[in-house]
């Protein structure tokens, strides 16, 4: 039967907050209610397993950096920097979230519903089976997409038009995908757009289909929707910059 | 299209004594560059491909290699000197950032050697370090700004105030940060066994920790760059500090990255990024785009090790160093390293590994300075790196505000490595910085381990004995104690800076 745990953040500074969630993982409680969330950092930083903490209220930054497993459900906005160098397991915020979003992140996934702030997905990285998704459900702000070297990077714009510009600057791995068209004067250098094949239809479907379920939405309209698709120009970005003494 | 410049004048020319050579081939063998070939009854030499690297000179049976710098005689001329001038045909040529490898080559005076050591006579008599003991055993972290006490039932007392994790060594000397990737395996496996048996502690660099250092990750510091290659949290519970570069002395302001050519399938497992791509380490942390961030990044990675590794800073040794000294301690880690702008590398462009930077001693004394003036020294430990070259060296960092070192190119030389500056090019003929298997092989690990362990036992022999000569018994009484250093030669506004009098004073 699975065992649930409820903590209650108000006035918690994060430290004691994060032990008793550690703590509540120790003695084996699969999902971890945590109530009154006000910003309280750091929520899930470094945690292991597959428990479920449900974060009712605004988490604060960091949340979720180098987590390798767990999934964490916030029904409000975050902070900045959600999913930060994270391993794997899921991250589902109800609301929007801050800056550098999925900064460095190497594995598992994280599911904005609304909007993100600049730098989003910046430095993703992939290795092996190891393979980060991020999906933004409203907009994205500038740089997005910034030295990354893996991944997917889904926006999926649903309240309004993006304004992100220098999209993928210094790109090279991994794949930007925005519903829509996307001004060419939008991408930064190192980037280049290709059209969305049904191959890569296929294969980012599925990862729609997840995001609509997390949110309640309507999934085939998202599914079958014109999207542009950003990749880098070249691997090796910097491989002709530099010659020897 | 060719080009208008013709090619560039020798750099080095080797010979063979053909008298002495008996034409055994160990220079062809040894010369990852190149160098020799056999054509027919005769070892040709290529000048042109040499380094200067040594291994040949180091392997010939019969000492028959010479190799001497090659003169040329350019027209001779003050300002545009041989070195301006052929940069400028290299960039005519290539359009590009000229890349240069281990530390600085420009021809500025030396601080540290301008710094005397005091010793004492008649008026205090120096300790004798064979019969007194000098205690040279230092701790990293945080120490309490006062102690507080409280008595049990039984009247027995306890320490009330707690302790922040702290790193014990039993000499101030560290090995520094080189990643794996940077350098070979075998060359971290030789200073991590080195760590191991003198009671020390090694960098891992930026690269990840292989697992053929696993058994040693009691003795690693692990580091945290901006590219975050190889971190995740299994990484930074086995290291038994934590650092977060920032910055690098030979690089001041910019980031790195290792070329798709050395991303071998070991590095590429190490660093967690497929085989062959860029790995590109930013300038800046994305997550610290301002001091306040600093904080941010110190306690998540606190929290996820659930504060229970110090957690080190690394920056460069800039001017307004003091400041940047401060705002660090202030964000709650354990320790800084500042990294002088002598520092070694794998790899900078040329620009700045030269000029970019201040000195280590400056940036150490400023430190010190301003972490006293500010009330924080007891924050935060300060470890001095940048061209630590013998236990001199050592002796006058401490006394200048250092808690402990870093050596990077003093551990290479220990291993064998000749200074030659290619580093870049991952051919490294000793073995050291390179990851072509057969060159790998070619630095046997228990040896190399050996000769870092006897160089750092060396030195701290040596710094006993300085101590002891200076009348001082403990690592601890050396720390910051300027009135044991003085100027020679260096003029009134450095000493100011440095808070250090003049020979004769
Ligand atoms: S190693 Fe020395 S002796 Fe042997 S071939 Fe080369 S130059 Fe001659
Ligand atoms: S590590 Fe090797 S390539 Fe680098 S300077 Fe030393 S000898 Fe030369």
């Amino acid at each position: 039967m699975a065992k649930q745990v409820t903590i209650d953040a108000k006035g918690v500074h994060y430290t004691p907050l994060n032990q008793q969630i550690r703590k509540a993982i120790e003695d084996g409680a699969d999902e971890i209610v945590v109530d009154n969330v006000l910003g309280q950092r750091f929520i899930g930083d470094g945690l292991r397993g597959n428990a479920t903490i449900r974060v009712n209220g605004v988490a604060g930054g960091d949340l979720a950096m180098f987590m390798s497993g767990p999934t964490v459900i916030v029904s409000g906005n975050a902070e900045h920097a959600p999913g930060n160098t994270m391993d794997s397991g899921k991250v589902v915020i109800h609301g929007s979230a801050g800056d550098a979003v999925a900064h460095s992140m190497r594995g598992g996934k994280v599911f904005v519903r609304g909007d993100i702030g600049y730098r989003g997905g910046i430095h993703m990285k992939q290795y092996e089976t190891q393979r980060p998704i991020l999906v933004v459900g409203g907009s994205a702000q500038t740089f997005l997409g910034e030295y990354m070297a893996g991944g997917l990077l889904l926006v999926l714009g649903l309240d309004g038009v993006m304004k992100a510009r220098e999209i993928g600057s210094g790109i090279h791995g991994g794949e930007i995908v925005i519903r829509g068209d996307v001004d060419e004067a939008c991408l930064a250098a190192g980037a280049k757009k290709l059209p969305l094949t049904d191959e890569d239809r296929a294969r980012i479907a599925p990862v729609i289909r997840e995001f609509a379920a997390d949110f309640g939405l309507d999934p085939e309209p998202l599914v079958n929707a014109d999207y542009t698709r950003i990749v880098p120009a070249s691997a090796r970005p910097f491989a002709g910059k530099y010659t020897w003494e | 299209m060719s080009s208008n410049l013709g090619s560039m004048p020798l750099r080095y020319r080797v010979t063979i004594d053909r008298e002495q050579c008996m034409e055994c081939e160990r220079c062809i063998e040894n010369c990852s560059y190149g160098v020799f070939r056999r054509d027919g009854d005769r070892i040709l030499i290529n000048s042109r491909k040499c380094t200067a690297c040594h291994r040949c000179l180091a392997y010939c049976p019969r000492d028959a290699i010479m190799l001497e710098e090659q003169p040329c005689d350019y027209r001779s001329h003050p300002v545009w000197t041989r070195a301006v001038r052929e940069s400028i045909y290299n960039q005519a040529r290539t359009g590009k950032i000229i890349l240069a490898g281990m530390g600085s080559v420009a021809n500025l005076p030396i601080i540290f050697d301008h710094l005397m050591l005091d010793a004492c006579q008649v008026t205090t008599p120096p300790t004798d370090p064979l019969r007194e003991p000098v205690e040279l055993r230092t701790y990293l972290g945080k120490k309490p700004s006062k102690l507080e006490f409280r008595q049990k039932p039984n009247g027995d007392v306890e320490l009330s105030t707690e302790l922040t994790p702290n790193l014990m060594l039993e000499t101030p000397i560290m090995l520094g940060h080189m990643s794996y990737g940077a350098i070979s395996l075998n060359a971290h496996v030789a200073m991590a066994r080195a760590a191991r048996e003198t009671g020390t502690y090694m960098g891992t660099g930026e690269g990840g920790l292989h697992p053929g250092l696993y058994p040693y990750q009691d003795r690693m510091i692990v580091q945290v760059a901006s590219g975050r290659f190889g971190v995740n949290v299994d990484y930074l519970e086995r290291g038994a500090a934590i650092e977060l570069k920032l910055g690098q002395g030979a690089k001041p302001g910019i980031g790195g990255h290792l070329t798709g050519e050395k991303v071998s399938a070991d590095v590429s497992r190490t660093r967690m990024i497929p085989q062959g791509s860029d790995a590109i380490s930013p300038a800046p942390h994305h997550d610290i785009y301002g001091i306040e961030d600093l904080p941010q990044l110190v306690n998540s990675v606190k929290e996820a090790t659930e504060r229970k590794k110090p957690v080190f800073a690394k920056i460069a040794a800039v001017n307004n160093n003091a400041e940047n000294v401060a705002a660090v301690a202030r964000s709650g880690v354990d320790a800084i390293a500042i990294d002088g702008f002598r520092g070694g590398t794998g790899a900078a462009p040329r620009v700045f590994r030269d000029h970019v930077g201040i000195p280590i001693e400056v940036a150490i004394s400023t430190a010190d300075q301003e972490l006293r003036n500010q009330g924080l020294r007891n924050e935060v430990s300060l470890i001095a790196c940048g061209s630590i070259r013998e236990s001199t060296d050592v002796v006058k960092a401490i006394a200048l505000g250092a808690d402990a070192v870093y050596i990077g190119t003093a551990a290479l030389a220990a291993m064998g490595c000749r200074v030659c500056g290619n580093c870049y090019q991952g051919l490294c003929p000793w073995g050291i910085a390179t990851q072509r298997q057969d060159l790998v092989d070619r630095l046997n690990p228990d040896v190399a381990s050996k000769q870092i362990a006897n160089l750092i036992h060396a030195w701290t022999l040596e710094i006993t004995e300085l101590m002891g000569a200076a009348g001082i018994n403990s690592i601890e009484s050396l720390r910051g104690n300027r009135d044991r250093l003085r100027g020679y030669m260096l003029d009134e506004g450095l000493l100011d800076i440095l808070d250090v009098k003049s020979v004769g004073a």
